[in-house]
């Protein structure tokens, strides 16, 4: 009988404890949001600093992004174009690609007449009618040769194209996409810098953030002292701290965001010009919902991350006197 | 409920300021530490608290050695004390309510019990109807009574004060005296700390006497 009253008892002690704990978190989120109020001018100093660096990062990462939407879609390739010589008729072209196709290391050709490439230039460029002032066709007849895909080294591709230059009727020999390959290149080099700038970025948004709350920790250093001495465990001490530290991460991130889509806002009518300038469908890539999601919880984990390495440091630190 | 066995405490850089001190405070007692400044008083009333620990000897609370306590216990530990301080120690931006539950908030009590258990300590100490009020409207007494609420919200079965009457005029150091005398009847073991000879002259009770670190009377 007693045993069962006292196990009844601890059990309402656990539930006691639990729910202590679950009101001592709400009211560490809604206190520290209120402390972060009643100081605005330092928090707001904080969090601009905060969402700077944020919205640098995330900026970065944006024109990356959009800058590889515009490339993704061209796909690396070896394509030959074999610029013929201005006398070679149609009928010696076709003969010639014909020969080409006999070669092993080449998957496919085909032949461009003057004609269908002034037609395609035409279509294209948007300089028909300037093209048909011309008074004869200024275009060289192409010759187009895909090379097999097992010549990837790139040595095979330049003995291939050396072959080609040997050849009497070509005039010269272009790898088309190489170009796309340098790019593509650049492009990866400029998202891994990107990963650099950010990884150091977050770094700052972690250092600014903890030495914020050494600051703050430092001003309520009697607070800290009393309620270690009625009894407080580290977790209790520090968890209004970990709040602040969350907020400060949280309206960076937001903010941050806001500050990328602002300006992304104000570069839209821009772009969009210059786009249907090149006759593109290009449009400017905003951050994802999901990634709005990911900014506020990296930056609000960065920041917490910031204060608890800074708490759990100096909370060992500050001793009662 | 206190014991110290052969405790010596040595700083680093200020020498021994306890030599092996002994002694045993039994449940229900009430006794007075004295002696002059730099005697060793704040030293002893450290250790006690666990914000030092000793460099030789065993202290016991409640039957618990915590001379040698981990650092992730002492929380738990200090549950079991009642700390009053000669210049409160009180949160001059909470109300006096929010200062009282501090002991209470930190154990995890829930709502309700936390309010009872303010109202029945700030009721103890005469100080019920100011729950709303802040320190600093108070007079040196009422901050004083309040520190005193707060140490005895949690029910410690040690009450330690140190110099608790050192800002406070005759009558109320009277006052507090016997606020201390009332808890040491229910069964709890009160050490108050003191250079007031007159006050410790008038009461009867234990007295332990300290001497350059070395206790010459107890």
């Amino acid at each position: 009988m007693m045993t069962q009253i006292r196990r009844k008892h601890a059990g309402n002690r656990i539930v006691e404890l639990f729910e202590a704990y679950l009101l001592n978190h709400a009211h560490g989120l809604f206190s520290s949001l209120g402390r972060l109020t009643r100081t605005p001018f330092t928090s707001a100093m904080t969090v601009l600093v905060l969402a700077i660096a944020v919205s640098l990062a995330s900026s970065f990462y944006i024109v990356v992004a959009n800058v590889e939407q515009l490339t993704g879609n061209l796909e690396s390739s070896n394509q030959m174009s074999l610029f013929l010589h201005e006398g070679i008729t149609d009928a010696a072209g076709q003969k010639l690609m014909e020969q080409l196709q006999q070669n092993p290391s080449v998957a496919e050709v085909k032949y461009i007449s003057k004609k269908q490439a002034l037609e395609e230039f035409k279509a294209n460029s948007g300089f028909s009618d300037a093209l048909n002032a011309l008074e004869r066709n200024p275009l060289p007849s192409v010759i187009q040769v895909l090379p097999r895909n097992a010549l990837e080294h790139s040595e095979d591709i330049e003995k291939l194209m050396a072959d080609f230059k040997q050849l009497p009727q070509v005039e010269f020999v272009q790898v088309d996409m190489q170009w796309v390959a340098r790019l593509q290149t650049i492009m990866l080099i400029a998202s891994r810098g990107v990963l650099l700038v950010s990884l150091l970025l977050g770094f700052a948004v972690t250092f600014i953030t903890g030495n914020t709350i050494r600051l703050e920790l430092q001003n309520r250093q009697d607070e800290v002292f009393i309620s270690k001495l009625v009894g407080a465990t580290h977790a209790f001490i520090q968890r209004p701290f970990l709040y602040t530290g969350f907020w400060l991460g949280f309206i960076s991130g937001f903010l941050g965001w806001l500050i990328v889509t602002v300006m992304l806002l104000i570069l839209e009518s821009p772009v969009e010009k210059l786009s249907t300038l090149y006759n593109s469908s290009f449009e400017l890539l905003f951050l994802s919902f999901s990634e709005f999601l990911l900014l506020l919880m990296i930056s609000a984990a960065l920041a917490v991350l910031g204060s608890w390495a800074v708490l759990h440091y100096q909370l060992r630190q500050l001793k009662p006197q | 409920m206190l014991k110290f066995e052969h405790v010596s405490k040595r700083y680093p850089d200020a020498g021994e300021a306890l030599t092996d001190v002994s002694f045993h405070l039994q449940r229900g007692e009430m006794a007075f530490l004295t002696g002059r400044s730099g005697a060793g008083k704040s030293t002893l009333l450290k250790l006690i608290a666990m914000m030092e620990q000793c460099t030789r000897g065993n202290i016991f609370l409640d039957g618990q050695n915590i001379s040698r306590i981990s650092d992730r216990k002492i929380p738990y530990m200090r549950r079991n004390l009642g700390l009053i301080f000669q210049d409160y120690k009180l949160l001059n931006d909470r109300t006096v309510f929010d200062n009282v539950a501090l002991p209470l908030v930190v154990s995890g009590y829930n709502h309700q019990e936390v309010a009872r258990r303010v109202r029945a300590s700030l009721d103890k100490v005469g100080l019920l109807g100011k729950e709303r009020k802040h320190p600093l409207a108070l007079s040196g007494g009422e901050q004083q009574r309040v520190g005193i609420a707060r140490a005895i919200v949690n029910k410690p079965k040690l009450i330690l004060a140190d110099e608790p009457t050192g800002n406070l005029d005759p009558d109320l150091s009277a006052e507090v005296m016997h606020m201390f005398e009332q808890f040491k009847q229910v069964g709890v073991t009160v050490l108050v700390a003191t250079h007031d000879i007159e006050l410790i002259n008038h009461l009867e009770h234990r007295v332990l006497t300290l001497d350059k670190g070395h206790l010459v009377a107890s």
